[in-house]
């Protein structure tokens, strides 16, 4: 779809970030050492931090992938919900506290407290790098997707636009106004979403969107193929075995595309949108995509079909249980795609009509992503398996959200703001159930792009509140970016050039330092951003919380509970779990299929998430390394009132 | 004077009961949706199934855990295992 940038989206967009950036240049006065910096002194209220514990971890991935794939798939998206919440719980109950009060500015300082080992702080350091590359690329590709629509730029203008402002944010004041404005963005993400949760309840089900009819035709395939003046195209070609009838009206030469289905046993025509790309023209339906005469654009799709026995046009205001009861009872127009090479070298993607019974959307496996739960290949289910043990492990070894519990004063302050975070995150969590079943029957959804489901349901309400959402949406990219880039800023200046390499900096120059290496994280963001511009949001992040699930997880818990744990143990435990799980994911279909454009039968792994396998291998390996090294002499950690002079 | 490892502080043995709590039934959640379709399509109640209730329930559990660990620990000294000594606020 083309979007057409309203003066009043750019108004709200650039007044949030002006304020953003203001508000970083306000607060960076006090981030002159490198405690203030990488750890804002430790002085943030446990409240604020446990915002921006929401702020930090509702990525793009959470608002915008989530709301997507609710939007196109149903309930597969709220599985993700599920998964991220539930790893809050590790965090809580297993690292938080025992995390807060063995380290200083990095989760490696963490494992490194007990051994004081360069091997343990160069592997942490590594891996903290690799996991927030893996998860910047999502971000980047999240912002570039917002832009497009919102101002109207090329999707490499928002990577740059994002990579700017973070990179300023991040240099200009460290982890002190990247809490706030994380703290800011986790509020506003919350509250509109509840304000827009509202709104859709109050709306409650429409049928076709108060038409009379569907704006997408199906009729029994007699009545299409006897109105005067067409002709049917012969099957041939790529269109061969394909269920499409293809019409053409000899006096203008165009072409309809129908698909063929089967309705009470009766051979039935609907109507199918179609994008074709042509020696780099795009064509919707056979003519050039535009708004002008002469051309023509993908229409908005996500209508109700019907409302089940009761019927009637419209529901009127519901209660969320009642509203997922007429939802479970609704047909629901819902669209799949599939893409034909033509003869002459064009690519067409026809987008055509799927109805589905409500109460189909309400379980799992309707999307590509979660297929395997309704598969009878074991390989299938442990695929599933695997990213649900993913989500639940990897939050607590995320590097952005460990260094957050170095922000507050004590363990009772990481406690109680951990305990807000999972408060805020689940109650968003909940709400994006109805976000995406908002989004799914909204009638404004863009049928090639599931990212904007969320801001283009805002869109169905007001231009106002789609200003408003996808500013929201922009700054929680700012957000976990800014968090991330700290994170690896940590990485390199404090654990690999002061510890590892043994750099003599003090505190200014370590500092000084941390923002040259949030230029240059910055940097590598941005040109990877416009590299994976078409990988899927959600499946990217996915594979960050597999690969920190399966490095981080194991060493840091053996290194906090485990005392037989040793330094060869813990360092080993890292890289073989990094290692294997990056080669996993290398050698899997998805990335055969959308990475390498092979075909996915030719994957040398069988299933495509790899922490069922490399989570326990972390465990393992670090057990028998721990075993065959000898015992080291236990060290007691320094206080960190001392160490942190 | 050795120090407690750094697992046996404040709420040490109540955490992780809580936590194999949770893990329970988040494994549960997890092996019906991949093993039992039928079931987790079934509505109990007529109107949402229970995969939607499961799920809402298991984000309502994160909360209620953590609110329980929250109020338990207000005194830490209440749940440190025992003969170790609680944390020091304000290290």
């Amino acid at each position: 779809m083309i979007y057409a940038p309203s003066p009043i989206a750019v108004g709200v967009f650039v007044a949030f970030i002006l304020l953003v950036i203001g508000l970083s240049a306000w607060l960076g006065r006090r981030a002159t050492s490198a405690s203030g910096y990488y750890a804002a002194h430790g002085e943030i209220h446990w409240f604020v931090n446990g915002i921006a514990f929401a702020g930090d971890y509702l990525s793009a991935a959470s608002f915008l992938g989530i709301c997507g794939m609710i939007a196109f798939y149903g309930y597969d998206g709220f599985l993700y919900s599920i998964g991220y919440l539930a790893g809050w719980i590790v965090a809580l109950f297993v690292v938080a506290e025992p995390l807060k009060r063995m380290g200083r500015f990095t989760f490696a300082d963490a494992l490194d407290s007990r051994y004081h080992s360069r091997s343990i702080k160069l592997a942490a350091a590594i891996s903290t790098l690799v996991v927030s590359l893996f998860y910047l690329i999502p971000q980047m590709v999240g912002a570039g997707a917002l832009i497009t629509p919102l101002l109207g730029l090329p999707h490499v203008v928002g990577v740059l636009l994002v990579g700017v402002v973070v990179t300023t944010i991040v240099v200009t004041a460290g982890m002190v106004s990247t809490t706030w404005v994380q703290f800011i963005k986790g509020s506003l993400l919350v509250l509109f979403c509840f304000l827009l949760t509202i709104m859709i309840l109050h709306r409650g089900l429409v049928v076709n969107g108060g038409a009379a009819e569907s704006p997408f035709a199906a009729r029994p395939a007699a009545e299409i193929l006897a109105r005067p003046g067409i002709a049917v195209l012969p099957k041939g070609g790529t269109w061969a075995g394909k269920p499409y009838t293809r019409l053409q009206n000899p006096a203008t030469g165009r072409v309809e595309v129908w698909r063929e289905e089967t309705r009470d046993g009766e051979a039935w025509l609907t109507e199918t949108q179609r994008l074709t790309v042509k020696q780099g023209a795009r064509l919707v339906d056979g003519v050039p995509q535009g708004k002008g005469e002469g051309q023509r654009d993908l229409r908005p799709v996500g209508y109700v079909s019907g409302l089940g026995k009761d019927g009637g046009p419209s529901t009127g205001p519901l209660g969320p249980a009642g509203f997922l009861d007429a939802l479970g009872g609704a047909s629901i127009q819902l669209w799949g795609n599939e893409l034909i090479v033509e003869d002459d070298g064009a690519v067409t993607t026809v987008y055509y009509q799927k109805i589905t019974r409500g109460d189909d959307l309400m379980v799992a496996g309707a999307s590509p992503t979660f297929a395997g739960v309704r598969s009878a290949r074991l390989f299938d289910k442990l695929d599933f398996l695997s990213l649900m043990l993913a989500l639940f492990a990897g939050t607590a070894s995320l590097p952005h959200i460990l260094i957050r519990y170095y922000t507050v004063k004590d363990e009772s302050a990481v406690r109680k703001s951990t305990v807000v975070g999972i408060a805020a995150i689940g109650f968003f969590y909940v709400l994006t159930l109805f976000l995406g079943f908002g989004a799914m029957t909204s009638g404004a959804l863009d049928v090639t792009n599931t990212n904007m489901a969320a801001p283009l349901l805002a869109k169905s309400f007001s231009p106002l509140l789609f200003a408003i959402i996808s500013a929201i949406a922009f700054t929680t990219v700012l957000g976990t970016v800014s968090g991330l880039i700290i994170a690896a800023s940590g990485a390199v200046a404090h654990d690999l050039l002061t510890n590892v390499f043994r750099f003599r900096l003090d505190d200014h120059d370590m500092v000084r330092a941390g923002k040259i290496v949030a230029v240059a994280v910055g940097a590598v963001a941005m040109l990877l951003g416009v590299l994976f511009e078409r990988m899927n949001v959600t499946f990217l992040v996915g594979w960050a919380f597999n690969i920190a699930a399966s490095a981080n997880l194991p060493a840091l818990v053996m290194a906090l509970y485990w005392k037989r744990a040793t330094r060869q143990g813990i360092a080993a435990a890292i890289l073989v779990g990094m290692i294997s799980s990056l080669g996993w994911i290398l050698l899997s279909a998805q990335a055969f299929r959308d990475v390498y454009g092979l075909p996915a039968a030719s994957a040398l792994v069988p299933f495509s998430q790899p922490a069922i396998v490399t989570l326990p291998l972390g465990f393992l390996v670090l057990v028998v390394v721990s075993l065959l090294t000898p015992r080291q002499e236990e060290r007691e950690p320094m206080p960190r009132s001392i160490e942190a002079r | 004077m050795p120090v407690a490892h750094p697992s046996r502080r404040a709420g040490g043995a109540l955490r992780f009961w809580l936590f194999g709590l949770y893990l329970a039934c988040y494994a549960a959640f997890t092996i019906l949706t991949a093993f039992d379709r039928p079931l987790m399509a079934w509505a109990p109640f007529g109107g949402a199934n229970l995969a939607v209730l499961s799920g809402f329930g298991l984000i309502a559990a994160a909360l209620a855990v953590a609110l329980l660990y929250w109020w338990l620990c207000r005194d830490s000294r209440a749940v440190a295992a025992p003969g170790v000594p609680p944390a020091k606020a304000g290290r």
